[in-house]
């Protein structure tokens, strides 16, 4: 079924039983319902993550980036304020930026050279005049009236937010004191250093990377490089947060201090492995303590689609960008710190082979998005089942749980109307 | 004329080595694949974007042979993807510079990606940034840096490069 078919067809009903437990197919695959998410979402009163501050230290610094599907210029003011307008030209929607970075003095487009300030405000149009008086812009035409559309913009621990809502609540509010907490354990005081960016294009829905991403249940299911090694035995306790209204999730998971106390095998644990298989290299495994607790995997996702990541001392950010109803991108940020010892940015440079798109605990998740629309191309009227942890959409001390998918869909379908 | 003739020769060994690389990867046993790295050779796959701006991370950064054999063992063993298979076309090697045993050169690939028995689909295209060192009328990878033209991975990027 092409999209345009899919639209002709009256869009059914979500399916009522057992809560948020059920999520229709068609959700994935409707061209109409990408429009709605458009306009409620990534234009609407959410906050789309944008960059890290440290791309825009200097005036005139800019980052060209996108905001769902829109594609959004950030730019550092002479004032030293940040900014994020619309990658569209005032005059006829050209694109402003051609380049993905730099450090300009204002964007004149290359059609017809209007020309638009570090703000995203007109400033000049060419031949306004006309030449020898003829030509020339219309009487009365006010360039403080014409251009692209402006973000509100904030930022927290050096993530920058923009918002196509001017009457959004503030990003602090949005996000929630124990979200906020979370992110700052990870990237609070410190200055980041990019290692890497990445764009991962996957063949599915974008919905169904925030599935995986908040879904706990699968990760050590689906991905075995930890269990084939045995590199895990260590005790581990962990759980999920969901914020209240049910759009951000933490899965967290940490050495259970107190069941390790007990054991003699401690110093052996991690790098010996009883199976047939073993890494010949463990180097691969060293880390060190750079939080002041024992947590060992973080993953936290902002509504609608950010992820922060911290896979031990491996930390990354991802934007998850729609890209139509059948493809996504997956937008990989590798981060540093400015106070790394050489060593410490090695093992995080060692650590960054278990990520992205051919990582050993994340090359799974480029697949199954996939899998799942292939397998579903056929039945837009039946439904996902998200019964794992009961129906609701509480915070707890287990993973084997879908909680946080279902306060996924909670969040989306209020802000979705759907 | 003895440079042109030395250039010549070390052409042709390692165009006769990569070949030999290529087939072990796409037709041969992938366990062989570490044996073209010396034991403490350095491996990673970046894009032409990060590597002009001197970015660290890779999307494979190893520092061992060992390292190049747990990759396998991984991919083989552990990964779970749908079965597929990739086939490298090479250029023609060009040497940079010779300095006594070791060597640099560049090649240019393209890789193309077959899924079960179809689609194939143009997956990648690069250059190796390379050092080798010679060993009797052998050539080991000291270093590969694995340049994509591109920053963008379709779905994910499992066998090596
Ligand atoms: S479209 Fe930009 S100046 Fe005409
Ligand atoms: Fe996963």
């Amino acid at each position: 079924m092409n999209a345009s078919e899919k639209v002709s067809q009256a869009r059914p009903e979500w399916p009522t039983e057992d809560g948020a437990s059920r999520v229709p197919y068609w959700v994935f695959q409707r061209e109409d319902v990408a429009e709605i998410e458009r306009a409620r979402l990534f234009n609407g009163p959410v906050w789309n993550f944008l960059t890290l501050e440290v791309e825009l230290e200097n005036a005139g610094d800019f980052v060209a980036v996108d905001a769902g599907e829109t594609p959004v210029i950030v730019t550092r003011g002479e004032d030293g304020e940040l900014n994020a307008f619309e990658n569209r030209c005032a005059h006829r929607g050209s694109l402003l930026a051609l380049e993905d970075r730099g450090n300009v003095k204002d964007f004149t487009c290359v059609y017809h050279a209007w020309r638009h300030s570090l703000k995203g405000d007109l400033v000049g149009v060419a031949f306004k005049r006309g030449i020898k008086r003829k030509g020339g812009i219309a009487d009365g035409f006010e360039m403080s009236k014409h251009g692209p559309r402006k973000m509100r913009v904030e930022v927290f621990e050096g993530l920058v937010f923009g918002s196509f809502d001017p009457d959004v609540e503030s990003l602090k509010d949005y996000l929630g004191e124990e979200i906020s907490q979370r992110i700052t354990r990870v990237l609070g005081g410190r200055k980041p250093v990019i290692l890497g960016n990445y764009i991962q294009v996957l063949p599915n829905n974008w919905k169904l990377y925030v599935e995986n991403t908040k879904d706990s249940y699968h990760a050590s299911i689906l991905h075995t490089f930890f269990t084939t090694f045995e590199l895990n035995k260590l005790s581990q306790k962990g759980g999920i947060v969901v914020s209240k209204n049910g759009g951000h999730h933490v899965s967290h998971s940490s050495v259970d201090a107190a069941a390790e106390k007990g054991k003699d095998t401690y110093k052996e644990q991690k790098i010996r492995s009883d199976s047939d298989l073993s890494l010949s290299d463990t180097s691969l495994l060293e880390n060190f303590k750079e939080f002041g607790d024992d947590t060992t995997l973080q993953i936290l996702s902002v509504f609608p689609n950010f992820v922060l990541q911290q896979i031990q001392n491996s930390i990354a950010v991802r934007t998850i960008l729609p890209k139509g109803p059948d493809s996504m991108h997956l937008k990989w940020t590798y981060v540093g710190f400015e106070e790394d010892t050489p060593k410490q940015r090695k093992i995080r440079l060692k650590q960054s082979n278990l990520i992205g798109p051919g990582g050993y605990v994340s090359m799974e998740d480029g697949c199954i998005g996939g899998f799942v629309r292939r397998g579903t191309i056929g039945s837009p009227d039946d439904s996902a089942v998200l019964a794992m942890g009961g129906y609701g959409i509480e915070t707890s001390d287990d993973r084997i749980t879908e909680a946080s998918i279902r306060g996924f869909w909670t969040e989306y379908r209020a802000k979705t109307g759907l | 004329m003895s440079n042109l003739t030395q250039i010549r020769d070390l052409t042709s060994l390692i165009a006769m080595v990569q070949g030999r690389y290529v087939h072990t990867i796409d037709d041969g046993d992938c366990h062989e694949w570490p044996d073209f790295f010396v034991d403490d050779c350095f491996y990673k796959i970046i894009s032409a974007d990060n590597y002009a701006r001197n970015m660290e991370a890779g999307l494979m950064w190893m520092d061992s042979k060992a390292m190049l054999h747990d990759r396998i063992l991984s991919l083989l063993e552990a990964n779970v993807y749908e079965r597929h298979s990739y086939r490298h076309i090479l250029g023609q090697p060009f040497i940079t510079s010779v300095e006594g045993d070791e060597l640099e050169s560049e090649t240019s690939f393209m890789v193309a990606r077959i899924t079960r028995e179809g689609p194939t689909d143009l997956f990648v295209t690069g250059r190796y940034v390379d050092r080798y060192r010679v060993i009797d009328d052998d050539a080991k990878l000291v270093t590969r840096i694995v340049v994509l033209d591109s920053n963008q991975i379709d779905t994910l990027l499992g066998f090596p490069l």
